[in-house]
């Protein structure tokens, strides 16, 4: 518990940081220096574009419904996975994260072969009258195709390493299956599951090749922040596409910044628990 | 559906989260990736191995597979100082380092793409430093790499990182005090301690590469046999209305890709087994 | 009975997403135009001043949506569902591929006047201010250390006008062949060094990223990026002879009867006919078909010696031969073993 790190080597601080910078820092800097270039007035003025507020709209709703929805079938997967042991969950592991290694582009794709005009449902979806591709139900679907194993992934390696003591302890002690879920499971993965939920949110609202073949790009309906980005730009209006863009890398920075809040409170939690044992 | 299949176990709620899942899983993966392997067989085995052998799509394989694992081979060694020094490393700005490493995660690709343009070519931040020089970034292929590193990163740092945490700072004390140096306490003690983590990490950030699409588009010159992305073919195909192509094409990254995660799976439960 | 509820919420969320969006809106109050990039400037005016003409004729209030991206995409976004009213693309063989899967009738290029055409445009070089490479005509586009941009004729319908351009010269040229031809675009394509999926995105490439020494385009666009982006910093070459292209415009017969827009919809397409409409698009920089209009924009537009995609035997040929796969453009892009 009192494990002191000894000192790292400077340059190799130095190299680590650098690598950051090149990679990470300097394309973030280059994207506000071309904000700020424009003037924040203008980029502000980007905002009040119809078509821009709907595209904010439609990615709050996208990801609306891709959080929950991903959120709690990756509780169930992860329950399944790290505390069962039963035939074929190293291929249901495999396949939980295979979205994550499949190329944006199939997995729009995908959704095109299913519910197209030319796909496997499409005499249905014609009977009903419902439009999914090119509609909210598209981008919704390839959303969550993309975002799929996000919650899994930060949940099964802890929930395997914390071991199932602690729920069994809860049983023994009388509690049903629920409350031993509220009170034991759920604060003991809290923060690896916000982690997630947060990492889901941000990839829900940032995808872009899987959007972009589903979406059919009707200017102020069908189009998501990251597609309406790419169809500024092409509009000759690069200050307005810089602003959007903008906006999102801040929506990913508060994102990462409430990781890290949240990692520093669960550990002085933690830190709070183990000290006075 | 509790049946045999599972071992006991005296944990309640198997068989809803199971089926939950199952459907779950079905819904949004199956059923989509059934369709994409059903498609390509309109073709026929014959059609599916011509489409899959022309030179384009070999040259656009090669690359993205090549690509990619130059990618990976590189986060590798930039991954583990990058997380040995954010785990160890006490220094001012630390925690935002950290917070930075996740950004290629949250940050669409298609802003990065553009960002990573706008820094890389010849009129760029750094691409102006190299263009006296005849040194081509943006457009060629040490720019599609510059974007694959970029986006296979974080998956290295952050599945080094907590195993890392996790490894006794101790051991590394007390290599250090009987007078081992940091560079041999790294290949000594904790390469050993990290190395399915580290695999873990170069599996994941290989399969990113392979698939990568948006960042990669804008910085690639796109062009045919030299720097044309294979995920790029697959729009490309698309837009011809060529869905089989695309799908053969799509089909043939997924097998592999597939393969790779089951096989790093796999040596993961070998590892596992034999730690513990 | 817990993941029934579970499974419920899923679904009802799903439902939610599908009545949200999912309805296709109610008829006759709106239109969806489909069309490619380098119309997004002339579809936003031309939808704006559309409507006040629809309510003078019907006493109908109406809104158009429109939809931009490479011509090859939106037409394949149609063929899966895209509900587009009408398409205005760049090439007929993209309206073709419709009338092939029976979205478009047969013949749908006779229903309206110039084989279906508004406006025409052609293809010219925008090259940096002093034209510092003395680009003057299609041979200079070889001429050792000359980088030419153009986009993907794979996905972009402006490159294919491009292509067509390039090998038009190169075939009326004495002994112009085919293999003559051939061998003229595969050292032009050896100059390319970005290929990009998109006419706006080589523009883009050209002019924000001062990559290349000359852009093949459109010359609508030619202009407008003129005009846009960099007063003084580019300027417009125009060959010596170039080609005539023809983006068509038509009704989805399919979709417009499905949702009973079909008045609206080929109001839409004949108020571009009409001296307004071309007013319009000569304001946006293509060549109006209308007489009185043109005079009026002669100054805009220099006359050039033109040739139709006849020379290449229709749309039809030209695009199985040259850009299908295995087709020629294939063959000169492919690596080299």
């Amino acid at each position: 518990m009192t494990a002191r790190p000894h000192p790292v080597p400077v340059l190799a601080v130095l190299a680590a940081l650098a690598a950051l910078t090149f990679l990470v820092l300097l394309p973030l800097a280059a994207l506000f220096a071309e904000v700020l270039d424009q003037g924040i007035g203008r980029a502000l003025a980007a905002f009040n574009d119809p078509e821009s507020r709907a595209a904010i709209r439609l990615t709050a709703l996208v990801a609306a419904i891709s959080v929950p929805v991903n959120t709690i079938g990756g509780l169930a997967a992860a329950w399944c996975i790290a505390r069962f042991h039963f035939a074929g969950r190293g291929m249901l592991l495999t396949f939980i994260e295979l979205p994550l290694s499949v190329s944006p582009v199939i997995s729009g794709l995908v959704w095109v072969l299913l519910f197209g005009a030319q796909g496997w449902f499409a005499p249905v979806l014609e009977r009903l009258g419902v439009q999914v591709i090119f509609a909210t139900p598209g981008l919704v679907l390839a959303t969550l195709f993309v975002t799929f194993p996000f919650v899994v992934r930060q949940l099964v390696p802890l929930m395997v390493a914390q071991g199932r003591e602690e729920e069994e302890a809860a049983l023994t002690l009388g509690a049903g299956g629920w409350r031993m879920f509220w009170h034991v499971t759920l604060p003991n993965v809290r923060w690896a599951l916000l982690q997630g939920v947060l990492l889901l949110n941000a990839r829900a609202m940032g995808e872009f090749g899987a959007v972009s073949v589903v979406s059919g790009r009707i200017r102020g309906q069908t189009l998501t922040m990251p597609l309406q980005i790419e169809a500024l730009y092409n509009d000759f209006q690069a200050p307005a596409a810089f602003a959007m863009a903008g906006l999102l890398a801040l929506l990913a920075l508060v994102t990462l910044g409430a990781r890290a809040m949240l990692e520093w409170q669960t550990r002085r939690a933690v830190d709070a628990q183990v000290t006075p044992a | 559906m509790k049946g045999s299949f599972v071992r006991p176990n005296p944990l309640p709620g198997f068989g809803p989260a199971f089926g939950l899942t199952l459907t779950w899983v079905s819904l949004i993966v199956l059923i989509p990736l059934a369709a994409l392997v059903v498609r390509p067989w309109s073709l026929g085995i014959a059609g599916v191995l011509a489409s899959l052998g022309s030179p384009r799509v070999l040259a656009a394989l090669e690359l993205s597979f090549g690509a990619s694992l130059g990618a990976a081979a590189i986060n590798v060694p930039l991954g583990l100082l990058v997380a040995w020094v954010l785990v160890r490393g006490r220094f001012p700005g630390r925690q935002l380092a950290d917070a930075l490493v996740d950004l290629p995660f949250a940050l669409p690709t298609a802003v990065a793409g553009i960002a990573l343009t706008t820094l890389y070519a010849p009129n760029g931040w750094i691409g102006r430093l190299f263009a006296p020089f005849g040194v081509e970034l943006a457009y060629a292929v040490p720019g599609i790499m510059v974007a694959l590193v970029f986006a296979g990163l974080p998956y290295v740092v952050r599945t080094v990182q907590p195993v890392l945490m996790d490894l006794p700072a101790d051991v590394e004390e007390a290599a250090a005090t009987l007078g081992a140096r940091p560079p041999q306490i790294l290949v000594r003690v904790v390469l050993p301690a990290i190395l399915p983590a580290l695999l873990t990490g170069f599996a994941m950030a290989f399969a990113r590469a392979v698939g990568e699409y948006g960042s990669v588009i804008f910085i690639a010159g796109n062009m045919p046999g030299l720097t044309e992305i294979a995920p790029l073919l697959i729009v490309i195909r698309l837009e011809q209305f060529d869905y089989s192509g695309a799908a053969v094409l799509a089909l043939a990254m997924l097998a592999l890709s597939f393969t790779m995660l089951a096989a790093v799976n796999l040596v993961q439960q070998l590892l596992a087994r034999r730690g513990g | 009975m817990r993941m029934q509820i579970c499974a419920k919420a899923v679904a009802a969320a799903l439902l939610l997403a599908i009545t949200i969006g999912g309805r296709p809106a109610a008829a006759q109050d709106s239109l969806l135009n489909v069309s490619y990039d380098p119309t997004r400037e002339l579809y936003r005016e031309v939808n704006r001043a559309f409507p006040a003409v629809w309510q003078s004729q019907t006493g109908r209030s109406i809104t158009v949506n429109a939809s931009h991206g490479g011509s090859g995409a939106q037409a394949r976004a149609v063929l899966d569902g895209l509900q587009a009213d009408v398409v205005t693309l760049a090439l007929a063989s993209d309206i073709d591929a419709l009338a092939a899967r029976g979205l478009v009738a047969k013949g749908w290029q006779a229903r309206l006047p110039e084989q279906s055409t508004p406006y025409t445009s052609t293809i010219v070089f925008l090259v940096r201010s002093g034209n510092p490479k003395a680009i003057r005509d299609w041979p200079d586009l070889v001429r050792p250390g000359v980088r030419v941009i153009t986009p993907n004729p794979k996905t972009s319908g402006g490159a294919r006008w491009n292509y067509l351009a390039a090998l038009g010269w190169a075939l009326r040229q004495p002994g112009g062949d085919e293999a003559s031809g051939e061998a003229y675009l595969r050292r032009l394509f050896a100059q390319v060094p970005v290929l990009d999926t998109g006419a706006r995105g080589a523009t883009n490439t050209f002019v924000q990223r001062g990559l290349g020494d000359v852009l093949l385009a459109w010359e609508n666009e030619a202009l407008l990026a003129r005009e846009e982006l960099g007063a003084g910093k580019f300027e417009i070459v125009y060959p010596s002879v170039s080609v005539l292209a023809e983006p068509p415009v038509a009704v989805v017969d399919a979709v417009a009867d499905k949702r009973g827009s079909r008045a609206a919809a080929e109001a839409y397409l004949r108020f571009l006919y009409s001296p307004d409409g071309q007013d319009i698009a000569a304001r946006h920089y293509f060549r109006p078909r209308d007489p009185v209009v043109a005079a009026r924009y002669a100054d805009r537009f220099p006359p050039l010696p033109t040739f139709g995609i006849d020379l290449f035997g229709g749309w039809a040929q030209a695009q199985a031969r040259h850009f299908a796969d295995g087709g020629v453009f294939d063959r000169i892009t492919a690596p080299a073993k």
